[in-house]
Parts: structure tokens; sequence; C-alpha cells
């Protein structure tokens, strides 16, 4: 029931269609990581499909249908995260960095616009700070106001951290 | 008294879908609306939309508005555009449409066709001091906001948790405003789950099974005051203080439809489309056979499908002042309806689909 609540009002409690892990292996050795996708509703909408360049977002047979990913096809460009209307695409690459570390790619539409190597408060999905991050690199894939932030942060974390917050 | 062949009443996406789809098949068209600017609630919307490719999906609200008005100047011979223009009356006695602009410019027209696109307004709640300055409704915080560019406060209660209610807390914080929470009278936020999560990790809390039972202050809002409610929608539990000089109201809309009452069409009251609506054949042509109706005013829906409904109700138009073709229409209208039933064929058209059989009579000629 209080689970239940939870979810009614936006937070993720678990795995469910729409809002699935890759799969571990394939995870732990894909550069550039792999797309999570944190849509579990069933809603009119499919711009994740439309836009992705290598076909991992499986075609919709209904609109209405949550997103299937064909994770093999997968390449972490981040087009979908910034296409997506409900910032709900996050890419995390697994090889990056030592191996306490994993690079998250998180769509962004504040201001200010984090500085690349600037620190920046990682954000869980409650918008706690839990964690400090590096940004590494910031993106506009679609040049439409939508950044895409390429942050370091502790590979512990990547199940929690969905967002950013520019430290002032 | 001015003519046209087909007058569009109000210049949002149903009624510029409509002006435009007419006009490029062949009608000369008048766009009236009563702001300054036209685009309705596009001009507002700062996030990406929902939808498919047809509908612009991934495209912000502004930018599809930008969209529809160049293809109002590709037929800009055909369309004329009055904005800042009211339509203030229908006489249905000879069908004459008469109209404001400005404050002091009246005038008479008398169409050969007439799509109500009129929108909706928004609906208020009764709680103490709810005439407070600093009560707001949604639109106005956008209005203010997106359009104008100015602040509505520093920190904002939102009431309402429906795509509204989100969407604009979203947009606060971008603008920096701080959220102090979203309350919800239902056990589960109304909008979007994707649009909730959003939010939510920006640190804004939603507090579903809420309500707010009072502003506090004197001249203006300082705070106020949300309580819990029980399973059987009565108030329960402690009430809480909130500070905030910004109490924003997104509890729901109602579609705007006076124009629709004057013009006689039959009306009729279906909760899942928000009020009164019009009764229409199944190519939104009211029960008076000149006026046709799209978007809101047919019934709250998402913009998405108002520009839809304006396309056929701009081709329906066109089609009875014999502009098109048969074969050109059967051709547009099954598109058309095969993305409405496409935007609506989910969980959250339920609602829509079950408002919709109880508003649409199939065909006028029996």
């Amino acid at each position: 029931m209080e689970m239940d609540m939870l979810f009614n009002s936006g937070i993720l409690t678990g795995e469910r269609p729409g809002a699935e892990k890759p799969p571990q292996e394939l995870w732990e050795t894909k550069q550039n990581g792999l797309v999570i996708i944190e849509c579990p509703q069933r809603i009119p909408c499919n711009p994740c499909h439309t836009s992705c360049p290598t076909g991992a977002v499986l075609p919709f047979e209904d609109i209405n249908d949550t997103p299937r990913i064909d994770y093999t096809k997968c390449t972490g460009c981040t087009m979908c995260v910034a296409k997506c209307p409900g910032l709900a695409c996050f890419v995390v690459d697994l090889t990056y960095g030592g191996a306490d570390e994993a690079l998250m790619k998180l769509p962004y539409e504040m201001l200010p616009v984090p500085e690349v190597g600037s620190e920046v408060e990682c954000l869980n999905r409650y918008g706690e700070a839990v964690s400090k991050g590096k940004v590494i690199r910031v993106m506009e894939p679609w040049k439409d106001k939508t950044k895409v932030v390429h942050v370091a942060v502790p590979k512990s974390l990547v199940m929690d951290i969905r967002a950013i917050r520019v430290v002032k | 008294m001015r003519q046209t062949e087909v007058m569009v009443i109000g210049g949002g996406p149903a009624g510029l879908s409509a002006a435009v789809e007419a006009a490029s098949l062949g009608c000369q068209v008048m766009v009236v609306d009563s702001d300054l600017k036209l685009g309705g609630q596009l001009i507002k919307q700062t996030h990406k939309f929902f939808g498919s490719k047809e509908e612009h999906a991934g495209t912000r609200g502004y930018e599809i508005a930008n969209i529809l008005f160049r293809e109002l100047e590709e037929n800009k011979d055909r369309i004329q555009v009055l904005s800042n223009t009211t339509a203030v009356g229908y006489y249905k006695e000879d069908g004459v449409v008469s109209c404001v602009t400005g404050e002091d410019e009246y005038f008479r027209v008398k169409p050969q066709r007439v799509i109500m696109a009129t929108g909706a307004q928004e609906k208020m709640i009764p709680f103490p001091n709810n005439d407070l300055p600093g009560v707001y409704g949604a639109g106005a915080v956008q209005t203010l906001m997106n359009v104008y560019g100015v602040l509505p406060g520093k920190r904002v209660l939102m009431v309402g948790a429906g795509n509204i209610g989100l969407i604009v807390s979203y947009q606060l914080k971008q603008a920096g405003v701080d959220i102090a929470g979203i309350v919800e009278f239902m056990p589960h936020v109304g909008g979007y789950w994707v649009h909730a999560a959003k939010v939510r990790r920006l640190g804004i809390p939603i507090y579903l099974r809420h309500t707010i039972v009072e502003a506090l202050g004197e001249r203006y809002v300082t705070g106020a005051v949300i309580q819990a409610v029980g399973e059987k929608g009565g108030l329960a539990g402690e009430p809480k203080k909130v500070d905030c000089d910004v109490i924003c109201m997104a509890v729901g809309l109602t579609p705007t439809c006076e124009l629709l009452w004057q013009a006689g069409c039959e009306m009729v009251f279906v909760p899942e489309l928000c009020g009164y609506v019009a009764k229409r054949d199944n190519q939104m042509r009211t029960s008076v056979p000149t006026i046709w109706v799209a978007g809101d005013a047919a019934g709250i829906e998402e913009a998405s499908s108002a520009m839809v409904e304006g396309r056929v109700a701009g081709l329906n138009a066109a089609r009875s002042t014999g502009h098109v073709t048969d074969t050109e229409f059967d051709a547009r209208s099954s598109l058309y309806w095969k993305r409405l039933s496409d935007l609506r064929a989910g969980p959250v058209g339920e609602k829509i689909r079950y408002g919709i059989s109880q508003a649409c009579c199939g065909s006028w000629e029996v």
C-alpha cells in the first residue's frame, strides 16, 4: 500500500515493464554505456523509438506501449535521452574510469548549465543529494535546449542517481 | 456586415489547425482570437510534447505554435487573422457572429460555416481566502512567467498533480522559483507518471490524498494550510502550515461553451469531458449543421488531439463548402481518425473514449 502510494507519486519502486535494467553481463562490458528507460505507464508517446538511430528502442505496435529495448543494438548515444518529453531516459556507462566509477549521461533543462570539470550534486529519485559527481561533458544532441550532462559518479549509485544540481 | 466562408473562433492548437486545413483546401477563412497573440496555450508550453511525430512529439509547445504560424503564413491569401478580438455573441436567427476588437471596435460577421475552437477555462475550488492576491490559476502563472517573463512569486504551493500542475511546477523550478510542494486529492498523480518522476527528482514533494484547506494572509498570500484527506474524501489528520507567497491552482479545466449554447447547439453534460459539451456527429459537427467544434471546447484533452480534431473540423467545413473531392476527403479523414484513435487507445485515453461515446451521436442524418 505504502509502496503503491510512493509509486503513484512518481517514485520508481523496483523493476516493472517499461522500467527494466539492462542485462548485467552486457552492461558491464559495453563501452559508452546502455540506456535505462523509466517509463512504466502506458501513455501515447514514442519519440524514444523514433529518435533512436540504431533501432535499439523497438518499434511500438501501439503508441501507448511502454518502451522495449534491444540492448545489443544500444550504443549509449543519448539521442533518446535528449528527445524524451518525460526526461525518462538515462545512459549508464559501467566501463568508464576506475573500478568504483561509472559515467551517467543525464538529461538537464535547468540553469545554470554546469561547467565541464566542475563538481555537481547528484540527486536521487527524491531529489536528495546522495553524492558529488564530476562533469565530464555537456552535450546538446538535438540543439533544442535539452542538454545531456555526462557526469562521473560512484558505480554503486547508478541505480539511485537520476539528476544533478549545480552547486552555487 | 463582414462575410467569410469559414469563421474559426479561437486561435489555439485546434483553431489554428482548423484554419490552415480549411484554407489549404481553398476556403476563405477568418480566425478570431481574444488574446493579443495567437497560439492559445501552446505559446506558454516550454516542455516537449508527447504523442507521435505527426503531432510533433518531442517538440516544445511554443515551437509547435511556430510551425502552425508558418502554415498560416503559407496560406495567408486565404486567412484573415483578427487577434485581440472576442466573439461575444452568436445570433441563431440569422447565424451572425458579433465581435469586439479591443474595447471599442464592434462588428458583425456572417460566416457560411463556423468552427468553435474556444478552448477551456480553469476550475477553482472553494476554500477560505481563495480570493487573496497570490492565488493564481496555473494558466495565469504560465502567462506571467513564459509569455511576459515575470515571476509570480518566490515560493509556490501547487494544488493539483495533473499534467498542468506537474508541468507548471517544473517550469517554475526552471525559472528559479521554489516549490513548497504539490498537493493532490487523489491517491495517485493525475498527470503522466514521467512528469511526476521529473519533478520529484528535483526535490519537489508530492502529497497524495491532500488538499488545501485555507490560504493565509491579510492583504496577500503569506502561506497556506494543507491537510490529508481520508478514504471517503473527508479531512483527516493534522492541518499543516506551508510557507508560500503563491498558491497555484491546477485543479482542472472546463470547456468554454457559451457560444455553443447561444447557437442553440444540443448540449450534454459529460463529466469525463469535464463539463457541458456540444453533441457532435463522428465528424465533429454539432446539431447546428453549419457549426463544428474542436479541441478543449469539445471536451478537455491534450493539445495533440486538439490539433487533429481541428484538422477534422477544417476538412469538413471545406467539404461542406465544396472545396474537397470525396476521394481527398476520405483519404484525409481516415488518416486523422486513425491518429485520434491511436492517441486515445491507451489506459489514459479510457476516460476520453467513454466521454466521447456519451457526446457523439454517430450521424445527425437518420
